[in-house]
């Protein structure tokens, strides 16, 4: 908290470079990535209660996953379009965190 | 004779409430370094100001085996007293009893000061310390929490409402403090989560110990949550002290008015700024230049340090500062920044305290992160803030007020009542660069030099435009002055504008940009 030395930085704003001081939350943000289709990302903190699909199988549009419970919910995971299990990275009774690639299709 | 039996009676029972939990369960509250609720309001308050009400509270909990249990004064204390003589209400959760769980009558006890504090008019101080609801008394400490809600929420923006957080303060209890105007922790001692350590282990197996996940530094630095953050108990009781002295008693008064005092500050407010505009200062140093006695009081001061908001008193009379910081992040506009800035402008003009805005920034902070975290709704905060404040609003741009960032920092479109700027201003669509890039797009190009060409550029539209002059050609600003100029004119608008009466049209209340 006491940020007394002062590490100045160069900080490009609107083309122009400023000496200044970040800050920790500034410092530590997550650098944007754009989101890939055909990862299955958990989209809340849970559990993987039930796995309905096995790698491999072909899938179709609209069809159940996974079960993902989540805040007392027992929360279908539905397949995005027509595809392929590609590779399953989650368990049967895996908690994940939210934003953890649990399954990969093609 | 027989009525000094009663007497006694009284006394004896007195002495036995007001040990709360009892010794044993007081020891313990000490071992983890905290003061008892009692004494904490003892520190707070004038001495023997203190005048307490429902001391002989019981709880109303029958089931399991609660109707043995003896809760003294349902954990929470209440009453009255005076802080430099301002009457205040306050509360403070007793953490010795029952672990000053939140059932129906303490509750009660707690709306009731509240409700006092509404009717006479007076600032409310909560002291929270408190496990959460009592889950033995069920629904009705949800009731008790909604009604508090309820009436922090009605009296917002009549009186001053202060939480302080001297332990846990979890689950929906977290909302009173949420909705009340400053929150004041303590490192090491408060504790604020909606969901604990335990619940995030049980539904993600992740290990965070409560410090981590909402202790003092948190709220004070990552969060918002906090204005102000204590290394002892002792430290935001002083804290306290001096914000009753910045603040009016209720939204119809103004602030005490206390002797005027020059500046300590002695040297030169030019000398604080460098010359070059990407050189970076304190801007803390020209607040403290200005202010009387240079004493500024900050508020939020580790929480979106891009923008320094706080009180100061000028000939006296309390002040609101809001300064761009170009010590950090340049000083630009972020969610962070704004929503800081937004909520404390809308404080002063509650509590009808004059705001001087200090400007010397960039723009907004670019970043795929600040357009998806939703900059445009919380950029949006500070023009509506500012629109909508009626209060005496007055600005000094220093040095750089590019593009957005001069229209949100209390510009005179949004109805600042004065706008002074110093020589040193660069009033301008956008950083010069950035401007030359564009408007002589093609003379760059075609040159046999472009880079050159475009430094060229760059200092043709420096020269011309990256000035105070066009502003001042249009009225946009008031007055070109000279930084030594600063005090004494900032002096003289507030002067001025002490009847200051911006009538506004009738409304229910408006929809800002939350």
């Amino acid at each position: 908290m006491e940020e007394k030395k002062l590490e100045l930085v160069d900080f490009v704003v609107n083309t122009r470079k400023y000496k200044t001081l970040l800050t920790i939350k500034y410092a530590n943000r997550k650098p944007y990535k754009v989101p890939n289709p055909n990862e299955i990302m958990s989209y809340i903190p849970g559990t993987v209660i039930k796995l309905k699909k096995k790698k491999g199988a072909k899938v179709k549009e609209g069809e159940v996953i996974l079960i993902l419970e989540a805040m007392k919910m027992m929360n279908k995971v539905l397949m995005p379009f027509n595809g392929k299990i590609k590779k399953i990275y989650v368990e049967e009774g895996q908690k994940v965190p939210k934003g953890h690639l649990m399954i990969e299709i093609e | 004779m027989s009525l000094k039996k009663h007497i006694l009676d009284l006394r004896k029972r007195r002495e036995k409430v007001q040990l709360g939990g009892g010794e044993k369960a007081i020891e313990k509250q000490m071992a983890m370094g905290k003061m008892t609720a009692r004494s904490r309001i003892l520190a707070l308050l004038d001495n023997e100001s203190f005048t307490e009400y429902d001391l002989f509270v019981e709880h109303e909990a029958r089931d399991f085996g609660m109707d043995k249990k003896e809760l003294h004064g349902d954990g929470v204390i209440i009453g009255t007293g005076t802080i430099y003589g301002a009457p205040v209400c306050i509360f403070a959760q007793d953490f010795t009893v029952a672990g000053g769980s939140l059932g129906l009558m303490h509750a009660r006890k707690i709306t009731k000061i509240m409700d006092h504090a509404l009717k006479m008019r007076v600032p409310l101080i909560g002291i929270n310390d408190s496990g959460g609801a009592r889950i033995q008394e069920g629904v009705n400490s949800l009731a008790g929490y909604g009604e508090i809600f309820y009436r922090n929420t009605i009296a917002s923006g009549v009186i001053p409402q202060i939480s302080v957080i001297l332990g846990p303060c979890a689950g929906g209890a977290v909302y009173s403090p949420a909705l009340t105007d400053f929150v004041f922790v303590v490192d090491q001692i408060s504790k604020m989560f909606i969901t604990g350590p335990s619940v995030i282990k049980t539904v993600l197996g992740e290990e965070i110990s409560m410090e981590e996940l909402g202790g003092a530094r948190v709220h004070a630095e990552i969060t918002g949550n906090a204005h102000f953050f204590a290394g002892s108990e002792l430290e935001c009781f002083e804290q306290i002290k001096k914000l009753i002295t910045y603040i009016p008693w209720n939204n119809t008064q103004k602030a005490k008015v206390f002797p005027p005092k020059e500046p300590k500050f002695k040297g030169k407010i030019e000398d604080i700024i460098p010359s070059d505009p990407k050189q970076p200062y304190d801007v803390r140093d020209v607040i403290k230049a200005i202010a009387d006695d240079s004493d500024f009081f900050e508020i939020m001061e580790f929480f979106a340090p891009n923008i320094v908001i706080g009180f100061g008193r000028m000939n006296g009379q309390t002040t609101g500062f809001v300064a761009n910081q170009p010590l950090v992040l340049a000083g630009v506009l972020d969610c962070d920044s704004s929503d800081k800035a937004a909520r404390f402008i809308r404080y002063c003009d509650a509590f009808n305290i004059p705001i001087i805005t200090l400007e010397d920034m960039p723009g907004y902070l670019p970043g795929v992160d600040q357009e998806h975290a939703g900059v445009i709704r919380h950029g949006a905060k500070v023009l509506y803030a500012y629109s909508e404040a009626t209060v005496p609003k007055i600005t000094v741009i220093l040095r750089k007020a590019y593009g957005g960032g001069y229209i949100a920092m209390n510009s005179r479109h949004l109805g600042a009542d004065f706008m002074f700027a110093w020589p040193t201003a660069e009033i301008a669509v956008m950083g010069p660069e950035g401007a030359a890039n564009i408007i002589f797009k093609k003379e760059i190009e075609e040159a046999k030099d472009p880079d050159k060409m475009r430094e060229l550029k760059v200092q043709e539209y420096i020269e011309r435009f990256a000035n105070p002059y066009v502003a001042a050609a249009k009225g946009y600003v008031d007055s070109v002055i000279e930084p030594e100029e600063t005090r004494k004119m900032l002096l003289h608008a507030i002067e001025v504008s002490t009847n200051k009466d911006d009538q506004r049209p009738f409304k229910k209340h408006g929809i800002p940009p939350f």
